[in-house]
Parts: C-alpha cells; structure tokens; sequence
C-alpha cells in the first residue's frame, strides 16, 4: 500500500482535538492570567508604592514562583493539561516546563542532574527569545530611528 | 519466517503491575502490585529493575527452583541500553540475553526460547518483559511532571514486568508456532499515534503467519495484538481488510483490556513491552486453562522509536512478532 493511501486510513480513523473547545478554554484561562498579573500589578504599585514597570517585575516573579511552586506539589501539569495554551503561553508556562525537568533530573546530581537538564524544555525560548528581541531591537533602530 | 514447535510449553507464569494497571479491569489476575511508581526504590528506573527481579523471583519460587536451575533468561525493556533487564539480571544469576523489540519484546523472548527448548540446546527458560510508564516518559517524551498537552488518541505506557517459564515438560498451554516480523514503515510521523505506527507490521507479520501455516483467522478462537489501542486497533481492522483482503474475527487488543479506557486517564489504552504479556501471562492463560479459549495468536507490535530520529523528520518504523498459544490435550 502507498503511504498516502495509508496515511487515508489513519487519519480517518484518527479522532481530532476539539479545537474551538480548546481554543474557548484556552482563552478564558488565558484572560483570567492576564487580568491576574494585572491586578498584581496594581497591588504591588499601590502598596509598594513603585512604578508599574517595577510592578510588573515583582508580578513576573510572583506568578513564576506560583508555576513552580503549584509544580512541584504534583498537580499543575493537570491544570496545563486542561487549560493548554491558557496556561502555557504565560510565564507560568515557563516556570513549569523549567522546574517539571529540574523535577525530572533531580536525582541524578546537581550538575549533571538539575544543571545539564533544566533547561531541556525552556532552552529554547530563552535562546529564541533572545534572537527574536535582538531582531526586533534592531528593526525598530532602522524603521522608528530610537 | 515461521517456527513449528512439537515440545514446547509455558509451565508457569508471573506478573508484577503498578497503581493504573491494579486498577484496571484485569486487576485481580495479577500476582502482586506496588500502590505508586517508586515500588520502594528511589527512582523509576530502579523501580523497573525491581520488577523485573521480583517478577523472576516469585516464578521461581512458584515452580520451587533455584536461579542455577535455569539455563537461560531472554528479556528486554524499553529503556536505553536495556539497562533494566542488564541491570536486574545482576541479581538474577541467569545466563542473559538482553534483546530489544520495543514492544515487541515479549514475543520475540519467546520465540527465541521457544527455538532453543525446541532444539534441545536448552533445557528451560525465563522470558521477561518490563516497562515503565514514568521511566518511559522521561526517556521518550517530555518529562513526568510537565503538562504540556498531549494528544486524545495516544497510548499510556503499562508499568510492570511479567515472566514466564518454558521448558520441554508438558503442561496445558503449548507453544505451538512462532512467526518472526520485518519491519515495516508507512510514513508516520506522529510519535503520539503510535497505533498507526505498529498497524502495518501487526498486520504483515499476521498475514505472514497465516500464509506460513496454511491457516484462516478462523483457526484462531482469539487473535490478540500487544498495544494499538482504540484507535490503532480501527486502523489495523481497515487496513488488514484493504491490504490483505483479511477479515479480523475474534480479535482484541490488550492496550484496551488492561485498562478502562472509559475511567482511567489513560487515554487511547495502555503501551509498552509489559502491555501483552500481563494480559496473556495473567488472564489469558486463564481462559486457556478454563478451556474458555483454545487457540490464541499473541501478537507483540513495537514502534521502533528513537526521539534523535523524530527530531531529523525520519517517519517511525515498527516491527510485531507472532507466538501462537494451544491448549494441549
């Protein structure tokens, strides 16, 4: 049989996502984590009386301890599993894939363990993070001038 | 490639499980259980290692036998170099041969057994078969605790390992044919639809035995794949019928006996080379004896999977190996 014939089969018999549940979900939890790191925003400035752009550094770290913190008690990857992007796009997606593989490899020593591992799933957005603003950076030097 | 066999015979068997398959349906067939992942060791990959040697044990103590009674241990796993078997077998004090089938493992063990009590260049031997669902996931995909989305129709790896003991003395269940699978690979990407993977060398190695030995799907009161799945379980059904022209009677697929697909997270049914040897060594075997079932075809299907070759857009391979089961008289 050709691969193409083949590929009829399977994916007929091969149930898809609900991708609008999906999406409907995602987009709510989503909302909800902006509206959180919002409020935080506003809290921090109001209380600590610092700029919103302070705030927000102490709202980016807040919400990445509660990522690895609800991680490490075992039950925020059913959370991502459930909420998807909803959850995964915002940094506590990064925290969670950052400590699920410190998690993963701890047993296997600090450095070659926790060290060589951590970095397995997040890597990538941190290297790709990095060219990406490197590349917006340098746009916005050449078209806005600043 | 098909194997006849004449003295042949599975005399005793032994399976260990883990929290998800204990509380599947076949529950109370298994000898003995661990209630987390850990079974009292410190990581996954020492808690397989663990059940392999607890699964050797109980069987020799059940057939009242020393280590240095049995002349060969032919087993494998899931994880690199072997090394749950490798490392089990420190303890064991068998002469090893370590293979790797993927999830195939369990048939091709007892094909070679099988071969050489046939041949009488051995007297006996232990056959094993282990996975492990979290030591799996770690070494496969991503790690345990991330919860990144994975998809509906995939396959959620069995942790246990089961054994059994072959030897020429007779007993009720007969190893009566072996037949050895090619690999095949019909262009699946999807590391998540491992059932389309394994479909096509499932099928071939069926239609190879049945040609082999002259028989039809009739001959057989169950036809039994190793881990398709709900959804690789269709697709073998549909391709088999287009490919083969051969309607599958009587079949059933052990990724969806082990579990309750409907209640437990499993998704699509369970995997890995422990899958098909906990259903056959446990609760088929007992229908065998019951004389609920006669003949049974057991059919070991493993993705050759290998996350660099993903990662360099290879499609997945697969290979399945048949072992049929008789009641003898």
């Amino acid at each position: 049989m050709e691969k193409r014939e083949y590929k009829k089969i399977v994916e007929k018999n091969t149930p898809s996502a609900p991708k609008l549940r999906n999406a409907i979900i995602a987009f709510l939890i989503g909302g909800f984590m902006g509206v959180l790191g919002n409020f935080l925003v506003d809290i921090y400035s109001f209380y600590f009386n610092i700029g919103s752009k302070d705030a927000s550094v102490f709202m980016i770290i807040t919400l990445v301890f509660l990522g690895c913190f609800l991680t490490c008690l075992g039950f925020f990857d059913k959370w991502v599993n459930f909420a998807k992007c909803g959850l995964i796009i915002p940094i506590t997606g990064f925290a969670h894939a950052m400590m699920s593989a410190a998690l993963e490899y701890r047993k296997e020593g600090l450095v070659t363990g926790i060290g060589a591992n951590m970095f397995k799933l997040a890597g990538s957005v941190i290297i790709f993070g990095v060219v990406s603003a490197y590349i917006f950076g340098l746009l916005r030097i050449f078209i806005m001038g600043v | 490639m098909t194997f006849k066999y004449n003295n042949v015979y599975i005399n005793e068997t032994s399976t260990i499980c883990g929290p998800y398959e204990n509380k599947g349906p076949l529950a109370k067939y298994f000898d003995k259980h661990y209630d987390d992942f850990y079974f009292e060791q410190k990581t996954w990959e020492q808690a397989e290692i663990k059940s392999i040697e607890d699964s050797v044990n109980l069987l020799l103590n059940k057939i009242n036998l020393k280590n240095s009674d049995v002349d060969v241990h032919i087993g494998g796993d899931l994880l690199n170099q072997i090394v749950a078997t490798n490392y089990a077998s420190k303890n064991i004090g068998i002469p090893l041969i370590g293979i790797y089938g993927a999830c195939s493992t369990s048939c091709l063990s007892l094909i070679l057994a099988s071969n050489m009590i046939d041949k009488n260049q051995v007297k006996n031997a232990i056959v094993t078969a282990s996975s492990h669902n979290n030591g799996a996931e770690k070494q496969f995909r991503n790690p345990v605790e991330y919860g990144g989305p994975k998809k509906d129709y995939t396959t959620f790896t069995t942790t246990g390992c089961a054994s059994a003991y072959l030897s020429n003395i007779t007993s009720n269940i007969k190893i009566e044919s072996g037949t050895l699978g090619t690999v095949c690979d019909l262009g699946i990407t999807d590391v998540f639809n491992m059932g389309a993977v394994m479909s096509p060398a499932a099928a071939k190695v069926i239609y190879d035995h049945l040609k082999d030995t002259g028989r039809t799907v009739d001959y057989y009161d169950l036809i039994l794949t190793g881990d398709l799945g709900e959804v690789g379980k269709n697709i073998l059904k549909e391709y088999m019928k287009k490919e083969y022209n051969i309607s599958l009677k009587n079949y059933e697929d052990s990724a969806c006996m082990i579990f309750n697909t409907d209640k437990q997270p499993v998704y699509t049914g369970g995997s890995g080379p422990a899958c098909l040897p906990l259903v056959t060594y446990s609760y088929i075997l007992d229908k065998m004896k019951k004389g609920k079932l006669n003949r049974v075809l057991i059919v070991a299907t493993g993705a050759l999977m290998n996350p660099s070759m993903c990662n360099q857009k290879l499609s997945i391979p697969s290979i399945a190996h048949a072992i049929s089961l008789e009641v003898s008289k």
